[in-house]
């Protein structure tokens, strides 16, 4: 049947062959608060709105500069002096008919005082250009509801973003190069049986040269198997031989030559990734080992429920196989084969489905809150689940991470340099209650206060050395930028930002832990677990 | 700092605030021929002229990125009308532009947002623009979805190029070229400085040719719904003519949905599952995903290379930035290297190597087929015995039928001899090419 295309899903129609359906109306619900008006902040938000987020609330008491309007887009120069988040909210709305938008010029201070439920609606919360205390008191509050927070904002040429989440599951990660599950070397029963009922010497010339490649690298691994001891070719060598072996079944014809069998060739080009092991990757025996996995209740969310299943459902059987994924790649066949091929793999994981069901049925208080569709997403994704923590900000604080530190010291010119300088710059605001070098005459002088607050910073982590291993060119790029925030590094990080989030909202593809740097000057930027 | 400015609210105090700190300071980082003065930021608003080339997903972000960063002198040049199906990424467009040229639209959004912008907006093709067109700017940015489109802007400028008699550059005539794409999460930005680093062609390998299902599958094995689909487009549109004698829209709902039944009918035949509407549109129109955030993010990276270009406050990435952002955020710098037998890029050329016995189509198969060449429809020109001589031209209905004959004729039939020059035109390129047949008895092609 044809679905008949709405308008919505014509205008979403490029972003949802990359997120779905179900990736849509999940970020159609999602409700974002956003605080502080900065050219970041409002590129974040334009770049959310435009795929459709449900809704934002912007939070910011400030008033319109001439220099606010002379960087962000959605200011207007008419409005200097009026409130950011009202001017902001109205340009941003423009954007998408389908979002709604509001703002408020309450004050966050207050707001973490005396009404922190006021976060709690949210889905994610997102901030720019905020004074460390104010951070911290947020970072807590949100840590202890498990709202994700993303920080971001613009400096001069470099760009800061942190995303702190307590727990973020992902089911779809959209690996890049996954293998594909075919089971060849520790096959089901329906696969053999149908293998099995396939006699090459007896096909015809046209039937011959379109068995798919599964078949004859499934026959020629029971033959070779048969020659050694069980075995399926282990080395490189082995496999080269075993290539050679699949070339050597190409049909001779009566005059002597090679006949040409596409399939054949094709199936010795796959014996790497076709001939693999099943076994249960490292991110999801991390999962079966959490103790959210093993103790599930009444409040556990659908994933653990489900990680539990599949936990079971491995326990069970024969302890490395997953769910079988069911989907089998193109591969040279005639229709008929490969359709029915196809079949086999199709049932076998619609019975692991129905299995791993059964399991997770036990947990009375679940019925009804899973959709079939969802078991079977997760079945299928069984081998890429992610789960993502990262730290809390006091811990990062408190406790510098030692593969930081190990890296800054390994590597002199590494963009991590960036990330210590910008804490330190939240140290020279907390000091002086204005950033370093916003004004020309201010340069020489704060150059020094910032470099004691390096010294201060690494003292602090007990790492001699760092300060001396790290050029003073930092520390003089950081005055002389004075906090100016200029619209192509704000519009880079508005993008990857915006992205990170929608990564938070769908629970479909895999974000950053931790911080991620910019760095404008070189184009590079690198990913640190704070 | 003196900005000469009649056009009213575009100057309001702390407007450059942010930008001057950049351009009137030293630091570490600057590029060596930088010297901190206000003409800089002068020189951005007043002379500096820049050509976008593309008012899609990246052209919209570009034109507003470089407007905040102090160029008000910008041409944006595309061809295309609003689709509805842009909106959820070209942020300059509503509902209500469907349909108006993209260059128009985003040009004159631009400057009513922007004060103070005089954005150009050219609603032609390319190739529409001759030299003297595109020598007048200072900087080219393209955010192009077609590799066929960025080719010939690199072929453009690269035209423009003057050397003197030692064969030394003329540093005035190099324009250089910022370029940005997208698809899905992915994206690269890059910068090329025409006759000096890798350019477009230097780098063909990167943008490998669109692979085709074998025919044999589509007419005879089909296993995937794309088959399917693949079937109907080219066997069944012509045979059967649904809307008479026209070519598959592609933005045609009626086209997609009687494609899809088609599809779908042959599917069950086969018992084949999948077809839809979505796939359906996605395989005729060749659909390549895009979303707002990758789009913000390489268009961001190309506006910051040309904010340093016409500044000179920081070295120019050199020259190749890859970014994926489908796990955690990746991006991957490197100096993509000149071929020193790109056409496009070196003047010498190239040579061919074919037996004499070879058919001129074999010749014509190699242009097109040949990873470093990827051309279109090449046509071919030569002169023998003083005359010039056409060998096959495609793009021309009459030149083609008279020519046609010639394919089918082996070079030394054709009167080439070895070391034979022949001049090669394709859409890749503004330029003629040109290539030395060399003979040859053992191998087909060099
Ligand atoms: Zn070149």
């Amino acid at each position: 049947s044809i679905a008949k295309m709405g308008e919505k899903e014509k205008k979403y129609d490029r972003q949802l062959r990359l997120w779905g359906d179900h990736g849509q109306q999940v970020l159609e619900r999602a409700r974002i608060c956003l605080i502080n008006v900065t050219a970041t902040s409002t590129e974040i938000l334009k770049n959310l709105i435009l795929p459709g987020v449900g809704s934002f609330l912007i939070l910011d008491g400030g008033r319109i500069s001439g220099e606010d309007a002379g960087n962000n887009f959605f200011l207007d120069p008419s409005a200097i002096g009026q409130l950011k988040a009202k001017v902001a909210t109205e340009l941003l709305l423009e954007l998408n008919p389908d979002v709604k938008g509001d703002y408020t010029e309450e004050d966050l201070n207050q707001l973490l005082d005396r009404n922190p439920q006021f976060f709690q609606c949210f889905t994610v919360i997102i901030a720019s250009s905020l004074d460390v205390v104010t951070h911290k008191k947020l970072a807590a509050l949100l840590w202890k509801h498990n709202i994700p927070l993303v920080t971001c904002y613009s400096y001069g040429f470099i760009g800061y973003m942190r995303i702190i989440v307590r727990e973020h599951c992902v089911v779809e990660s959209h690996p890049d190069n996954a293998h594909e599950d075919l089971r060849l070397l520790d096959p089901f029963p329906e696969l053999v049986e149908y293998i099995d009922s396939i006699d090459l010497e007896k096909m015809d010339k046209k039937q011959h040269s379109h068995v798919p490649y599964l078949v004859i690298l499934y026959k020629f691994l029971q033959a070779w198997k048969n020659e050694h001891g069980g075995q399926a070719p282990k080395n490189w060598k082995e496999k080269k031989l075993f290539k050679e072996k699949v070339l050597q079944g190409v049909r001779i014809n009566e005059h002597g030559m090679q006949e040409d069998e596409e399939n054949f060739e094709e199936a010795s080009k796959q014996v790497n990734t076709a001939l693999v092991e099943s076994k249960i990757p490292e991110n999801l025996q991390q999962i079966f080992n959490d103790a959210k996995c093993c103790n599930i209740s009444e409040n556990s969310t659908n994933f653990w429920i489900l990680a539990n299943g599949l936990k079971q459902f491995v326990q069970n059987n024969d302890k490395s196989s997953l769910p079988l994924r069911g989907s089998l790649p193109d591969m040279f066949s005639d229709s008929e084969s490969y359709v029915k091929l196809q079949n086999i793999y199709k049932t076998k994981a619609k019975q692991d489905i129905d299995l791993l069901t059964s399991y997770i049925r036990d947990f009375g208080a679940v019925n009804g809150r899973l959709s079939d569709q969802e078991i079977k997403r997760f079945c299928r994704n069984a081998s890429f689940l992610q789960v993502v923590r990262s730290r809390s900000l006091s811990e990062e604080y408190e406790n510098a991470s030692q593969s930081i530190l190990d890296g800054l010291i390994s590597e002199g010119d590494s963009d991590a340099i960036w990330y210590v300088m910008l804490r330190c710059v939240e140290q020279f605001y907390t000091n002086f209650s204005r950033y370093p070098g916003v004004k020309a005459d201010d340069i020489d002088i704060d150059v020094t206060r910032l470099k004691n607050c390096v010294q201060e910073l690494t003292r602090s982590w007990g790492v001699p050395g760092l300060v001396e291993a790290m050029s003073d060119d930092y520390v003089q790029e950081i005055c002389r930028v004075g906090a100016a925030e200029i619209h192509s590094v704000a519009s880079y990080m508005g993008g990857v930002a915006a992205q990170e989030v929608i990564k938070l909202i769908t629970a479909q593809y895999v974000p950053i832990v931790g911080v991620y740097i910019y760095n404008g000057l070189k184009s590079t930027s690198v990913s640190l677990n704070v | 700092m003196e900005v000469d400015d009649c056009d009213d609210g575009a100057r309001w105090s702390g407007r450059w605030n942010h930008l001057q700190k950049i351009l009137e300071r030293n630091g570490p980082f600057v590029h060596p021929d930088f010297e901190p003065s206000p003409d800089i930021l002068d020189f951005m608003l007043n002379s500096c002229k820049v050509l976008v080339v593309g008012a899609g997903g990246l052209g919209c972000e570009l034109l507003k990125d470089l407007s905040l960063m102090g160029l008000r002198h910008i041409h944006v040049i595309d061809m295309d009308t609003i689709d509805l199906s842009n909106l959820n990424r070209q942020f300059l467009f509503r509902q209500c532009d469907i349909g108006k040229p993209k260059a128009e639209v985003a040009a004159s959004f631009i400057n009513k947002r922007v004060k103070g912008s005089k954005t150009f907006s050219h609603f032609c093709r390319i190739q529409d623009h001759d030299s003297s067109f595109y020598k007048q700017f200072h900087i080219v940015v393209c955010g192009l979805d077609s590799i066929v489109a960025r080719r010939w802007i690199n072929g453009m400028l690269i035209s423009l190029l003057e050397y003197d008699e030692d064969g030394n550059l003329d540093p005035s005539s190099l324009i250089p070229l910022v370029d940005g794409g997208t698809e899905g999460f992915k994206g690269n930005a890059r910068v090329i400085l025409p006759g000096m680093n890798a350019c477009m062609d230097c780098t063909l390998d990167l943008y490998p040719p669109q692979v085709n299902f074998p025919m044999c599958t589509i007419a005879h094995t089909p296993r995937q719904p794309e088959h399917c689909i693949e079937y109907v487009k080219i066997f069944q549109w012509e045979k059967e003519k649904p809307f008479g004698d026209i070519a598959i829209d592609g933005d045609d709902p009626d086209h997609i949905k009687w494609i899809c039944k088609a599809a779908s009918t042959r599917a069950d035949e086969y018992g084949i599952q999948g077809v839809n509407y979505r796939l359906t549109q996605g395989v005729i129109k060749r659909i390549i995903p895009a979303v707002a955030s990758t789009n913000a993010v390489i268009a961001a990276a190309c506006a910051n290379e040309v904010f340093k270009l016409a500044t000179s406050c920081s070295i120019p990435l050199n020259n190749y930035m890859v970014f994926n952002d489908t796990n955690g955020v990746y991006t991957y710098t490197f100096e993509a290297e000149r071929n020193e037998q790109c056409l496009a890029c070196n003047n010498t050329p190239r040579n061919l190597s074919f037996k004499p016995d070879a058919l001129l189509r074999e010749v014509v198969d190699f242009l097109c087929q040949d990873n470093s060449l990827q051309m279109k429809s090449p046509g071919l020109t030569t002169t023998i015995e003083g005359l010039n001589k056409t060998l096959y031209m495609k793009n021309i209905p009459s030149l083609e039928a008279a020519t046609r004959p010639n394919l089918s004729k082996s070079l030394k039939d054709l009167g080439i001899v070895d070391g034979q020059e022949v001049i090669v035109a394709d859409v890749t390129t503004p330029n003629s090419l040109r290539f030395k047949i060399k003979f040859n008895d053992d191998v087909t092609s060099s």
